[in-house]
């Protein structure tokens, strides 16, 4: 079997506007393979997001090629290949947090001794357990995110995609939820490409980093992690996660000045 | 005079006694005592009024004489009730808005449809439907069809426009969490669209309570068996029997009350989940 998970071959998107076109992706050239950890970083307009909504076909490319496990995004998504995770929870407040994470259970037609065992198994995954029967609005907004995230997993696609997940929540609850994504990731083994614009959360997480500048979206700059995959929080305090940071932030700055 | 001296005292009491009541912390008694003693108040304050200076019960019986009427009455208020409300509104109710749901579903589909017809239902439901009252009457016949055609058509236009509305009103991410999940039309509409659409329907659905009941009783004045709430409003009217119309009128307002009151309820218990039924 391949490696690869996702290519994307010149991959570029223009929005007709008012004002004009936009280019929100230019030639985007990259592979990610099994089992990493991606994550997209840069300013706001700068394509991430497009970009990752352009691998599960919630957008549709205006030119060259990607394919999500050597077929089209479109393909990936009717044979349910990944899981979305998106900036705000989105629970649906007439289920319950049980519910909600058995929607895509009931919807891929999954039996019910089985969606009920899933269920429980992602709860434990997320630590929360107990709270099935509560309603999305009883809980904290990091409590919902992390309901959202079991919803994402409790089905078995190998890809997870999330967008800036994390985004809304305070620094510590986003320490904890980072801490616990790694694991999560580490027990699951699936690929994950994760939007961010926090460079501390992207060099903690990631096998790879992914630097995008804006105008027109395209990527300034691949950093390759050598931080171990065992990665406490006070690695954030070693020479390699300060030099990677680093290279990040002139990334961004470059991308910034010819922007 | 008497009369008069002793509804100002009482209403005088009843003011202060609320004014008491709602200076304190809401709970279940005091919010059944207010409004409970306001309205008795009212009741009391029209009775006095109306003996102190004599009204002609023509004009206007005292509150006394309409329940005297109406216990004495109960059958024919009964049979009424139930050639009108039940027979008439009732299943014109169930009718329209039933109808209008199916095809709020289908324009929801339908570009077409939500293009061509719902400006069309923005036009008709601003439209006095209950002047079609004696065509439909000349349509339908005298008995309860008719009237249930009336309401129909009164209630078909605002349910259809808030269900359309409701149906829009899950917001993008919701829908995009549907399509990663590849979820075919019918259990994107059953499992996102509809629940998110309630609040909107049930919106409707109260709008639509009052129009039937009005409609119902309305359409009787353009021609009925001899029997209807509506019919027996007009003919009393023609026999100065004043207490007899209020009494009808009476039954109207409980029936339309407890109608509303019960959608209501079913609406917390359907969309308990929305900030406003929250709490």
């Amino acid at each position: 079997m391949n490696d690869t998970v996702i290519s994307a071959k010149n991959l570029s998107l223009t929005f007709e506007t008012n004002d004009g076109p936009v280019h929100a992706l230019k030639d985007i050239n990259l592979d990610i393979a099994k089992g990493e950890f991606v994550s997209f970083i840069g300013p706001s307009g700068c394509g991430k997001t497009t970009f990752l909504r352009c691998m599960a076909d919630l957008e549709t490319p205006t030119g060259g090629e990607i394919t999500v496990n050597g077929v089209t995004p479109r393909e990936a998504r009717s044979s349910r290949a990944y899981g979305y995770v998106f900036q705000a929870a989105g629970l649906y407040p007439w289920r319950t947090i049980g519910g909600n994470i058995r929607l895509p259970l009931e919807i891929m037609g999954y039996s019910k001794e089985d969606q009920a065992k899933r269920v429980q198994q992602v709860l434990e995954l997320v630590e929360l357990d107990g709270f099935d029967r509560k309603f999305p609005w009883q809980l904290s907004g990091g409590m919902q995110q992390r309901a959202s995230i079991a919803r994402a997993l409790a089905f078995d696609a190998d890809i997870l995609l999330m967008d800036e997940p994390f985004g809304a929540l305070d620094e510590i609850v986003r320490d904890h939820l980072n801490e616990q994504l790694l694991a999560l990731w580490a027990r699951t083994e699936k690929t994950i490409g994760f939007v961010t614009h926090s460079i501390p959360e992207a060099v903690y997480l990631s096998t790879k980093i992914v630097v995008m500048s804006p105008r027109p979206g395209r990527i300034a700059d691949v950093i390759g992690s050598p931080l171990p995959k065992e990665r406490p929080l006070d690695i954030r305090d070693s020479p390699e996660f300060i030099e990677i940071a680093h290279r990040v932030r002139d990334g961004l700055r470059e991308g910034h000045a010819d922007g | 005079m008497i009369w008069i001296v002793f509804v100002l005292v009482f209403w005088i009491a009843a003011w202060w006694v609320n004014i008491i009541l709602t200076a304190q912390k809401p709970n279940r008694l005091n919010a059944f005592a207010v409004p409970a003693l306001f309205g008795i108040t009212l009741l009391l304050l029209w009775e006095g009024i109306v003996r102190g200076f004599g009204i002609s019960p023509v004009l206007l019986p005292p509150p006394s004489a309409i329940a005297v009427t109406f216990s004495q009455n109960l059958p024919i208020l009964w049979e009424d009730f139930f050639q009108t409300f039940v027979k008439g509104a009732l299943s014109g109710y169930i009718i329209g808005c039933g109808a209008a749901f199916l095809v709020a579903v289908a324009v929801d589909r339908s570009p077409f449809l939500q293009r061509g017809l719902l400006p069309v239902g923005n036009f008709v439901a601003a439209l006095p439907i209950i002047g079609l009252a004696p065509i439909m009457v000349m349509w339908f016949g005298f008995d309860w069809q008719s009237k249930a055609a009336v309401v129909v058509a009164m209630v078909f236009f605002p349910v259809l426009v808030n269900t359309v509305q409701g149906l829009q009103a899950s917001d993008a991410m919701q829908r995009d969490l549907m399509r990663t999940y590849a979820a075919s039309y019918p259990q994107a509409l059953m499992k996102l669209r509809l629940p998110a659409a309630m609040p909107f329907i049930f919106n409707g659905l109260k709008i639509a309570t009052t129009l039937a009941l009005i409609g119902a009783i309305v359409a009787e004045f353009f021609g009925s068996p001899i029997k209807g709430m509506g019919f027996r409003i007009s003919t009393e009217v023609g026999r100065l029997a004043l207490d007899m119309v209020w009494a009808e009128i009476a039954v109207a307002a409980i029936a339309g009350s407890a109608f509303y009151g019960l959608v209501a309820l079913l609406e917390k218990g359907v969309t308990f989940w929305h900030p406003s039924q929250r709490g």
